[in-house]
């Protein structure tokens, strides 16, 4: 009999590709400058390790911004022939793939996510966005009915504000059809994730991109609001929650800003009795704890046929205890640390409103690092849709698990949320899926998947997950003139 | 017909029992005869037999490949490459399966199986000698009391296409020759005709054909030919089929047809090997074999082994690599982990 304990041996992604200063000022205008506010401190989540000082832009930063961004999109890029800027865009595209290991390293470093989900997710596929915009740069007149040949206009600056958790892939949704439409943008970056977005103003210079065609202004919540609410600003894009999104929808009103919001979720997920079982039980696990449960779209609420619940919640459960969660940097991490203090208190708060509502939790053993922000891959059993855990955002790696009897009753309670981004659904059989990804009122329906993203696919929400299309033909949409009287779906 | 009913009553039916003789694992034939009786209702006839398999529940391509390519990305260095290294030498059925194999041949591959590295006499030996059945009784000679096993393909191999008698005849011969282990192939074209009480007749034949004069019995893996099956709901009836008929392993390939072993038809595999344990307490073991050819991929699978079905397989008795060239490769890696340097081909022997 063989020793039969295969324990894998730390693997760690060395460090010294990436070089993190002391200290970081705001990108405008194609240079490095030096904020007018003060600054603020951005920390590894994993080890809650000091890694550098990031300017606080002001409204007087955020100012010169839009201005740069103003003349840069007046004087050169709003000019530029596409097929011009789609060679900007080519450029960019290639050095992300170029130094797609920096970045990788540097996006798990500040942001806590696995080392494999940024090598294999984030920096792929971001890359790939810019990709694909590049190509419909020189095309845009056909990119929606009734643009022409010179309809395709584009709005001039984008104020654009991101969320902490794919910093550099929501730049990338963000930064690419922009600026494939011809806009000019600013973008701020969530505080606790800056980073890899000043990497990307790197990347920008090495590109010889046009000086204020995109400008990076760091900072918290004043410094968005700044930004959304700028008098010079056309078009405002926002991926983040419900709540601040609500406030800058208040913000714009009135104003005649465009505006897309990409806000929360909580999806369903829906597993029939008829499903490929142990394929279900890897899209309910990559559904709920890719990214530790960070994702707007994330398959936050499993439905499950009750004649298979049984079966389903134990093989869930087993396949959770071999998740390894720890060091972002070992390459064989599967859940990273929680982005920050705040989080894993709101994440640890509204769990602890699950168990006194009676639902049942269990956490996959393991054990956790003594530093840093940390949180189990967590399921609760039992839960109903008055629990707080079924209709709230936690935003972490914590499943609920309701159960169902027929097709109809998925599909209420699937759609009785006042969210509408994303669901999931796993049956064998063709016909259901068909009819369920019609019933159901998701942005987004994946059929025996789920957290699949790719740049050729439209992304968005009904209700109070936003409104307004990224990715895709349909991403263009938000950054051109309307064209004619036809509104666009954006 | 889609009978997922049968499926999941019996698996309530046998919920009870399982706990109980889960403990039993050491006496297989006392499991086995007991968990034949309950396959009862399902094997009295063809038809419950094909509502049964095919209310297993499916498998989705493109998820199995994905959870396969993504174990696959595991990163595993140092200590847990040499844990890993050993143990898949442990794990080879060192194999031989040529027209052109003689007794010296088998002497040599012998000799090999027994001492993979005759500079190191650390490094263990494998698990047992693959060969047709003319040549167990040379393989028997040369590896005496060395604890590695002969094992004998049979049943007509490669192909199957022979009548019962002949196969049964074959089997019985590999194992008078003194064969531990039989490697049989499953009837495919009976298979994918839909006459699955025939392949289960057949395999519950051949197992009865393992008997030894002293009472015992040679080990029997099931050969599916999965590059046949074609698609993995084929992969995981046949691996259900050939449990309850009483298989001690189920093996992908015969490694003479493309595609052989490949990580999602052998995840599938695992994944019901695993499953049959949860409900009958009884445990088979899986072989892939053919195209493993480096250290490189044998941990990719020791890996899957030790995430879909656990650590309980991670075991020869358990797990198997049917291969030829992976040895030496398995020989080099261990020699660069002990030395720091990689060395050549000339210092590894030829099988």
């Amino acid at each position: 009999m063989a020793n039969n304990v295969f324990e894998y041996a730390p693997a760690p992604e060395s460090r010294s590709i990436v070089d993190i200063k002391p200290s970081y000022g705001l990108f405008v205008g194609g240079e490095f400058v030096d904020g007018h506010g003060r600054s603020f401190k951005t920390i590894s989540p994993a080890t809650e390790e000091v890694l550098a000082e990031i300017a606080e832009a002001d409204e007087s930063d955020v100012d010169l911004a839009v201005r740069a961004a103003r003349r840069a999109h007046s004087r050169v890029w709003g000019r530029m022939p596409g097929k011009e800027r789609a060679k900007y865009l080519f450029r960019i595209a290639r050095i992300i793939q170029e130094r797609s290991r920096e970045l990788a390293v540097l996006e798990s470093i500040d942001n806590g996510k696995p080392i494999k989900e940024t090598r294999d997710v984030d920096v792929p596929i971001a890359a790939a966005h810019f990709f694909y915009y590049a190509g419909w740069a020189d095309k845009l007149e056909y990119a929606l009915p009734g643009l022409g040949p010179s309809g395709a206009r584009s709005l001039g600056v984008a104020g654009q504000v991101i969320p902490w958790n794919f910093p550099l892939l929501m730049l990338s949704w963000k930064i690419a059809p922009a600026l494939a439409c011809g806009n000019t943008v600013v973008l701020k970056p969530a505080e606790t994730t800056p980073l890899t977005a000043l990497l990307f103003a790197e990347i920008c210079q090495q590109a010889d991109l046009p000086p204020g065609v995109v400008n990076i202004v760091t900072g918290a919540g004043d410094t968005g609001r700044a930004l959304v609410s700028h008098p010079d600003v056309d078009k405002v894009a926002f991926t983040g929650s419900t709540e601040v999104g609500r406030a800058i929808a208040a913000a714009v009103a009135g104003s005649d800003k465009r505006v897309t919001l990409e806000l929360g979720g909580k999806a369903a997920n829906i597993v029939f009795d008829d499903a490929p079982i142990d394929q279900a039980v890897e899209g309910i696990v990559n559904g709920i704890f890719f990214n530790q449960g960070h994702v707007c779209c994330a398959g936050s609420r499993l439905l499950v046929q009750e004649s298979v619940a049984d079966d389903v919640l134990a093989r869930l459960k087993r396949r959770m205890r071999t998740l390894r969660v720890g060091d972002p940097l070992d390459k064989n991490t599967d859940v990273g640390a929680i982005n920050s203090a705040e989080q894993l208190a709101k994440i640890r708060e509204l769990s602890e409103i699950g168990e006194q509502e009676g639902a049942e939790r269990w956490s996959a053993p393991c054990e956790l690092p003594d530093h840093g922000f940390w949180f189990p891959p967590t399921v609760f059993t039992g839960v109903t849709q008055a629990h707080r855990i079924a209709r709230e955002e936690i935003f972490g790696p914590v499943l609920s698990v309701l159960t169902f009897r027929t097709p109809g009753e998925a599909i209420e309670k699937a759609n009785n949320t006042p969210y509408g981004l994303s669901a999931g659904v796993w049956t064998d059989k063709g016909s259901r899926i068909l009819k369920m990804a019609n019933a159901l009122r998701a942005g987004v329906v994946w059929a025996n998947t789920f957290n699949k993203f790719d740049p050729t696919s439209p992304f968005g929400g009904y209700q109070e997950s936003g409104y307004g299309r990224e990715g895709g033909r349909h991403g263009l949409a938000a950054y051109l003139q309307d064209p004619g009287a036809k509104g666009g779906d954006a | 017909m889609y009978d997922r009913q049968l499926y999941a009553g019996w698996v309530t039916s046998t919920a009870a029992r399982t706990a109980a003789s889960r403990n039993d694992s050491a006496a297989p034939d006392a499991t086995y005869d007991a968990a034949a009786q309950e396959w009862a209702d399902v094997t009295a006839s063809e038809s419950s037999l094909r509502r049964f398999l095919h209310g297993l529940p499916g498998v989705d391509q493109v998820g199995a490949e994905q959870r396969a390519a993504s174990l696959g990305t595991r990163s595993i260095k140092t200590t847990a490459k040499a844990f890993a290294i050993d143990l898949a030498i442990t794990m080879v059925d060192l194999t031989t399966l040529e027209g052109q194999d003689t007794p010296g041949k088998v002497r040599a591959l012998s000799a090999k199986a027994m001492r993979p590295d005759p500079g190191d006499p650390g490094c263990p030996s494998v698990a047992a000698v693959c060969v047709y059945p003319d040549m167990v009784a040379t393989a028997k000679q040369a590896l005496g009391s060395s604890g590695v096993h002969v094992a004998s393909v049979a049943t007509a191999f490669p192909s199957g296409r022979a009548a019962l008698d002949v196969k049964l005849a074959d089997t019985r011969d590999a194992v008078h020759a003194g064969a531990d282990e039989i490697d049989m192939v499953i009837d495919r074209g009976a298979f994918l005709a839909g006459h699955h009480l025939q392949v289960f007749e057949e395999i519950v034949a051949v197992r009865a054909a393992c008997a030894r004069a002293d009472g015992g019995s040679a080990h029997l893996k099931v050969i599916f030919e999965t590059g046949e099956l074609q698609t993995y709901d084929n992969v995981r009836r046949a691996s259900w089929l050939a449990m309850m008929a009483g298989a001690h392993f189920i093996k992908t390939s015969t490694g003479k047809v493309q595609p052989a072993a490949t990580p999602p038809v052998t995840l599938v595999m695992l994944e019901a090997v695993r499953d049959f344990r949860e409900q009958t307490g009884r445990m088979v073991g899986v072989k892939p074999a053919g195209g493993i050819r480096t250290s490189k991929d044998a941990i990719k699978y020791l890996v899957m082994v030790n995430e879909v079905a656990g650590p309980a397989w991670l075991d020869p008795d358990w797990f198997r690599f049917g291969a030829s060239t992976l040895l030496n490769d398995l020989l080099m890696q261990r020699t660069r982990l002990a030395t720091g340097r990689y060395s050549g081909p000339d210092y590894f022997t030829l099988d």
